[in-house]
This record gives C-alpha cells, structure tokens and sequence, in this order.
C-alpha cells in the first residue's frame, strides 16, 4: 500500500511542476511588443515620453510598444543585467554617449550604420552622430543633444545689486560674498557633487574652464597637474567660504533643482530641463519667473571663454532583439524631426534643420521655454566637452568621483586624490 | 509474496520520495548558483555578448585578499552589523520588556511596531534619504524647531556621519523584528522560576540576568543570526541614501560587490566577492551557534 501511495505522490509532484514549467509564455499572433527602457530624469518627463508611444502606437498597430522608467544612476547596470538574457529583457534602451564604447565592445548593441540614410546624416548635427558612432560605425540614433548650462535667479541678483550674471567664476566668488552679506541666501551656488555621474560634469566643466582637460591625445590621464589641483581646491575653498551649498557633496541635478526652486540659492549648474520646470512650471516652483540663464563662466586667466559639458544620450536597439526591425521603427520616430520640434520643452532637437531659417522662429515658439533654451543652446554648445570614450569608462568614472570626494570630504589632499585617479585610469587603460 | 524491502526501508524510501520535489527545487534555485559564482570566480572575464574567458585559478581571491580597499571595506561593513545589531538587540530587548510588562495601550504598541518592519527597504531609504536632505529634510526642520541647532546642519557630507546615519535607518527598520521575536518568546516562559527566585530574595535585576536572559538565549540566538547576515550583506538602503558616499564612507562589501559585477562588468572579481562574503557570514553564524546554542535548552 505504502509503495502505491508513494508512486502516487511522485505522480502529482511531477504533475505540478510540469504544470509550472507549461506556464512559460507562448508566441501569440497579434502586434509584436517592443519593450523600451528609458530614464525619468534630466530630459521629457515621462508624461511626455509616454505621449510619444501613444501616438507612435496608434499609428502602428501591428507594434505595441511598452516603456518603462529608471533613474539616470540606474539606466547602465539595468541595461548590462537585462543583456544578459537572450531574448533581452529591452529590445530598445537610452544610452549615455560615454557607455558607447563599453556597450559596442560588449555587443550589446546592434549597428545601424546601414539603416542610416543619407538625408538623415545631412539634416542631424555632425557633433549629434559623434555620441551613437564608435570607430565609424553607427550604434543608434541620438537623441538627447544637452549640455549644462548656468542658471541664475534674477530677482535676488538684483537685490544684491548686481545687474548683470557673472563672466568668471572669480567675479561669481565677489558677487557671493555681496549676497551672503545682505543676508539674501545663506549658500549661493549649489552643485550636484555626490558620488555619482553628476559629479564628473561639473568638474569637467571647472577643469576645462580653468584652461584643464581629462584626457591627452595619446588617452593618458590629463587632469592630475596644476590645472586639476587648482580647480579642485577652488571647489574646496567655495565651500569653506560658505558660497557653495556644503550639501552638494550629497546632491545630483534634482537635488539641485530642488534648492533652486525653493530660491535658496542665486546661482546652479543643470541640465536644459530645469529652466522649464524651475520658471514656468508654478507646481514645482516658487521662484517662476525670476530664472535667467546665462553664458557658463570660467576662470579669469585661463583664456577660456566658457566651458561646458556635452551629456548626450542616444537610443539603440539590442544587438540579440528578435524583432530589430520594428525596434528600429520606434527609435526614428521617437527621434524624428517632427516629433523631436513638438516635444522640445525639455530636450531640443538632434535636427540642425530645425534651428535653421523659418524653422527656428517655429522652434522658438514650440514652448514658453524654448524662446530662452534654443538661443542659450546655440551659445554654449560651440563650449561643451565630451568625457573620454573608453570602454572602461564607468570604473574610471567612479575612481574620479573617489578622488573629487576625497578631497571634498578632506581626507585627502587634492594632488594625492588626483594623483591616484589617474594611475587607476592607467592601471584600466592597459 | 516476499517484500522487497524491510518496514524501516519503506519508510525511508517515502521519506526521501516526499522531500524529493522540493530537494529537487532547493538545488535549483540556490545550490546551481553558488556552483556558477565559484565557476565564474576563477575565471578573468568581463560582461559582454560571447567574451572570452582567461583561467586565473585563484587569482581574483588573491587579488582581493591583497588589496587594501577589501579590506577597508570588511572592516566597515563590521562596524555596520556590530553597531546595528547591537542597539538593534538593546532595544529590541527594551521594547519587548515593556510590551511584556502590559502597559495601558500595548496592543497598540504592538501592533503599530509592524509599521517599520513592513516598510519595504527601498522606500525606507528613499523616506530618510528625504528625512536627512540639508535644505528641506525633516530632521533639519525638527532640530531646529527644538532650537537645538541654529542652522542646517548638512547631514551627508562626511563619511563617519553619513554611515551613522545610514546606521540609524537600519535601526529603525529592523528594532521592530527584533522585539517582536523577544516579545513572543518572554510571553512562552514559565513565570514559576522568577516567583520562586523573588521568595529567595532575589531583585528585579538579578532576576532579570540570571534567569530571564538565559531563558531567552534561544530566541536572541536566533535574532542575532538573522540581523547579523542581513546586516552584513547590507546593500539596498545605502544605494538608495547614499549610493556609498561620500568619498566610499558608506562603501560595504555588499556595495563593492554590487560595483565590480554590474556597474565595472568584471564578473569574475565580483563572482569571487560574493563567494567570500558567504564564507565570512557561514564563519558568524557558526561562532554565534558555538557560543549561544545548547542543545540541552531546546527540548
């Protein structure tokens, strides 16, 4: 008996578990789905975003597409764990242009150069194609063609009776100490510092604006001589002096949307979507209409102008999709003339076409914000750096933000933190 | 007809039958990936679509074993589980006592301890990531209502006290847990031993060490153990509050691990990690078993 009832028990276990196992998904007819990872952050809100796969699927409906949303600080490691399954968790993922290198490496990536027509070289910005292409091929369509660039609050500036945005950071560091003496803020600038991505813009805008740059020609690290030094004992000396936020140590950009907002600070660095939200958008903001932007300052006697950093993200198919044809599809609409021009409150346009002639005047009017964004853009672009594309640049990216903090945090001296990032981007590099 | 097989036989034959499906499932779904990450392990790979793998041997171990930033790490992650857990039992112990005690409102008391517990781990970091912010956290705003500080205080910019703060999250999460596993083993214990000690003469405290402790031992064994893997592998709340800032001062070996492998990509040193870290924890619980389980108490 007792052999029946163990022969029994075995059958119902196998039956469950093959019942489990049957409950692997089937192929079904219908619209293929195209599944999309994209970031909520600098850039569209996803209230935009998710209106461009609606009307993307109302026009195809033999394509469903469906979006998801993660923090910019979670987009690589998402994108790196879904690629390792086959068929990948994304057909279709946003890129930052410094995980190109990694990414085409790595093939994840599906190379576009052939779905690349001619007309779309011509009317797309050539420093566009720069963020998607790794040694002449192309990688993915770009998309989001942004820089930082310098906010101030108008209103307060007057109060402390300055009529015009600083040029240098040195006249900055005068007009910060005029503020903190009237009483008008405690902290005037504030900056995203954290340990995170963030963190490296900045600097490169500082390092460069100080006559520095990350990288030689030959790829070696660039940043551990005076130039590196002096930028970032600025950056100390600004917060000792009570002129930067100390908590930017701890922020990213909407940390620092968050203060400016609040008019507790004269003057940020960010991206191109804070204008819109910080002075139109009355919801998230009690300082609209107060907010200016202006060119990004530099250090007075480094003969640089301005400086600024290139943040350009694009968006590519994966390279082990099974449908890369529909996936495709849904990157050049999302990235097409028309829908870029409608959509450019917080983004503008990778088309070169669209700041031309009658197009721009139309730019111009898309959105309130537009009218400063796309006049601010044509000026401080010719000034934006890009960060070196290597394929090692996440790690190398991280012992950078070690070393800013070190020295931030003071438990090292700039040139020692500097000094052992860069035999890290040696140690990398080999 | 001759059985085949003895009673005793039988008996071990549906036994084994009846654990089977779920042995079956145990060895899916953990031992094939410890077999994997100790493959992976000894080999130098990075992330990629079909990359090629070099064999080091051992060489990731030794790698990591000579490497002074491990090593800071460990002995930071250390300073986590030693501090949480210990005020986390403290407390723990606190609050269970006064639960036991039955004052007016304890059913509440206990029922509202749950909250924390239940809060998920990631929207406990991201409510006091908030909680700390400088310029518009509510720890600010309270201490400088109470007029203890006259000005912002900017919480998370130097690495001894960002990692105390993260700390105190951890401890509001996890007392709860704690308490309530004490709480429901005082409320099992024979009360004749205490009665017959207070006859002897015996106070409050002595009879508080001397024989509540030790009949609490097995329910403290089994909290310790718990809270101390966990805390030692601690990961979700320092990304979400921190993000293992500033300058690496909240960095844990579950943080470097969580580095290497996904965000570096170089899978073997992360896979080698992972594989310390379990033998690290397996060296805890078996110093914790050794020192406070005797098999004699739990009949």
């Amino acid at each position: 008996m007792k052999i029946i009832r163990l022969i029994a028990m075995l059958t119902f276990a196998i039956i469950v578990m093959a019942s489990v196992v049957g409950c692997a998904p089937k192929q079904t007819a219908g619209p293929v789905t195209i599944r999309v990872l994209s970031m909520e952050q600098a850039g569209p809100t996803v209230d935009e975003m998710n209106a461009i796969v609606g009307e993307f699927n109302a026009a195809n409906p033999d394509i469903m597409v469906e979006i998801e949303y993660v923090s910019y600080d979670a987009l690589h490691d998402k994108i790196t764990t879904a690629m390792a399954s086959t068929p990948p968790a994304y057909d279709v993922f946003l890129a930052d242009d410094i995980w190109y290198a990694e990414f085409s490496k790595a093939g994840y990536v599906m190379d576009a150069t052939d779905r690349i027509t001619q007309d779309m070289r011509d009317k797309i910005f050539a420093s566009a194609w720069d963020i998607t292409t790794v040694d002449g091929k192309v990688y993915g369509m770009p998309w989001l063609l942004d820089e930082k660039y310098f906010f101030y609050n108008e209103k307060l500036l007057t109060e402390a009776g300055f009529s015009a945005p600083p040029k240098t950071w040195e006249e900055l560091v005068e007009q910060s100490i005029a503020i903190k003496e009237k009483g008008i803020v405690e902290y005037p600038i504030v900056w995203s510092w954290g340990q995170y991505e963030a963190a490296i813009c900045d600097w490169v805008i500082l390092l460069y604006g100080n006559g520095g740059s990350l990288m030689d020609a030959n790829g070696a690290p660039a940043f551990n001589n005076e130039a590196g030094v002096k930028t970032l004992n600025w950056m100390i000396q600004s917060i000792d002096d009570g002129i930067t936020n100390p908590a930017s140590i701890s922020y990213v950009e909407e940390d620092v949307r968050n203060v400016f907002s609040q008019g507790k600070a004269v003057f940020a660095v960010n991206w191109n979507y804070m204008y819109d939200l910080v002075n139109f958008n009355a919801d998230e903001s009690q300082v609209t209409g107060q907010i200016k932007m202006a060119l990004m300052p530099a250090f007075a006697g480094s003969g640089v102008e301005s400086s600024s950093i290139n943040g350009s993200m694009g968006f590519s198919v994966a390279a082990t999709s099974p449908n890369q044809d529909a996936a495709w599809k849904y990157v050049e609409f999302l990235t097409s003339e028309d829908i870029q021009n409608r959509y450019s409150g917080h983004l503008l346009p990778i088309w070169q076409t669209s700041f031309q002639g009658e197009n721009l005047t139309k730019l111009e009017g898309y959105t309130p914000a537009n009218a400063t964004t796309v006049p601010m853009f044509n000026a401080q672009f010719p000034f934006a750096h890009v960060r070196p594309k290597v394929p090692y640049y996440p790690e190398a990216s991280k012992s950078l933000q070690l070393a800013l903090q070190e020295a931030l945090t003071k438990q090292k001296t700039p040139e020692q933190a500097l000094n052992d990032a860069a035999a890290k981007w040696v140690d990398l590099a080999k | 007809m001759r059985r085949k097989f003895s009673l005793a036989q039988q008996d071990a034959l549906i036994g084994f039958g009846l654990i089977l499906p779920s042995l079956l499932i145990i060895l899916g779904i953990s031992l094939q990936p410890i077999l994997s990450t100790l493959y992976l392990s000894v080999f130098e790979s990075s992330r990629g679509i079909n990359m090629e793998r070099i064999f080091v041997g051992f060489g990731n171990y030794t790698a990591l074993l000579s490497d002074s930033v491990f090593w800071v790490t460990i002995g930071r992650t250390l300073y986590f589980t030693l501090v949480s857990v210990g005020l986390e039992l403290v407390l723990g112990l606190a609050i269970a006592q006064l639960i036991h005690s039955h004052p007016p409102g304890w059913q509440f008391l206990r029922t509202s301890l749950i909250i924390p517990w239940a809060v998920p781990t990631i929207v406990n970091g991201t409510m006091w990531r908030w909680i700390y912010n400088a310029d518009y956290g509510a720890l600010n705003g309270l201490l400088l209502q109470l007029g203890l500080i006259d000005k912002y205080i900017p919480w998370l910019t130097r690495p001894d006290m960002a990692m105390n703060l993260v700390i105190l999250a951890d401890i509001w999460h996890s007392v709860p847990f704690i308490a309530l596993i004490l709480q429901a083993a005082l409320a099992t214990l024979p009360t004749d031993l205490e009665e017959a000690a207070a006859v002897d003469g015996a106070n409050a405290l002595q009879r508080f060490l001397l024989i509540r402790l030790p009949l609490l031992r097995p329910a403290i064994l089994v909290a310790l153990v718990i809270r101390t893997v966990e805390a030692f592998r601690v990961f979700d709340i320092i990304y979400v509050i921190t993000n293992g800032g500033p300058a690496f001062g909240t960095v844990t070996i579950s943080y470097l691990t969580y580095l290497e492998t996904f965000s570096f990509g170089n899978v073997g040193r992360g896979s080698a990690l992972s594989f310390l870290i379990s033998i690290f924890t397996l060296i805890m619980a078996f110093i914790y078993i050794r020192v406070l389980y005797r098999p004699e108490e739990s009949q």
